[in-house]
């Protein structure tokens, strides 16, 4: 498979998510569009990570394990990522007490 | 056309068809739910490549996990249709156009890249296989391995400080 198609593809995950967070005001959707954002970026990895397997294996490389860092990488993106959504639910929530909303649109109190 | 690529543009259709019905619907349940459609086309992109073991940490970490944690949150605050914010219509125009620009700049860039005549390699390797994967996490990998066990603590005792009413 090309790896131009695979790029095309994450490109166009990642746009879609960026468009998610310019246009709702919705918190707990921005939080799931960065979400998607961060997957395309995965998916990349991975798709570049089997490419740079296939460079080496072509190059006489006998071992096998070239591209395993990719794949790592991955894998710590989303031990990151886990983490990154139990604290910002944390926020909405916090957020959602104090203010009764979930829309953007009201936090905006480091302006006054 | 073989099965791979049949397979490969089946779940890429399916991806971009549920990622653009998580931006468009109005109810924010409905929002999660395509988004656990769009993580199984994109585990079912990794088992394509092989990658078995990312696969399954996908399904498991966040179509199990932090989507049924989101579902939980919205459910907790009863969102639906009718509470829903929405923006302008010129706001939403420009977002969508901001988009499209950023996206006409990745693809025009893309087409400099020279990458044309590289391939991944599809339904072969065993990189991606966890006896591959696990041998290298825990010799190469090992110390940033136990940092992201600090890192998820830390969060946990964030995550519990944050949510608590004082």
């Amino acid at each position: 498979m090309p790896i131009n198609n695979y790029i095309l593809l994450s490109i166009a995950l990642f746009c879609i998510g960026i468009v998610g967070v310019l246009t709702r005001r919705n918190a707990i959707i921005i939080f799931m569009c960065i979400e998607l954002m961060l997957n395309a970026v995965n998916l990349l990895l991975v798709a570049f990570s089997k490419m740079h397997a296939k460079a080496a294996l072509l190059a006489g490389d006998i071992s096998g394990t070239a591209g395993t860092d990719g794949q790592l990488f991955v894998f710590f993106i989303m031990v990151v990522a886990a983490a990154e959504v139990s604290v910002g639910l944390a926020i909405i929530v916090m957020m959602y007490r104090n203010i009764h909303s979930v829309d953007v649109n009201f936090l905006n109190r480091l302006k006054h | 056309m073989n099965i791979i690529q049949i397979l490969f543009w089946f779940l890429s259709v399916v991806a971009i068809f549920s990622a653009l019905m998580v931006i468009t619907s109005k109810n924010p349940v409905y929002s999660v739910l395509w988004l656990i459609v769009t993580f199984f086309s994109i585990s079912g992109h990794y088992i394509l490549l092989n990658a078995q073991f990312l696969a399954i940490v996908n399904v498991i970490v966040y179509a199990g996990a932090i989507m049924v944690l989101f579902l939980f949150v919205i459910m907790l605050m009863n969102l639906n249709k009718e509470t829903e914010p929405q923006k302008n219509r010129w706001l939403k125009m420009a977002g969508a156009v901001a988009g499209g620009c950023l996206m006409l700049v990745f693809v025009a860039a893309l087409k400099d890249a020279g990458l044309k005549d590289q391939e991944a390699m599809v339904n072969e390797g065993d990189i991606g296989l966890i006896k591959n994967l696990g041998k290298e996490l825990f010799t190469t990998y090992v110390v940033p391995f136990e940092i992201s066990s600090i890192l998820f603590l830390s969060a946990m005792v964030g995550a519990v400080v944050i949510g608590k009413k004082e």
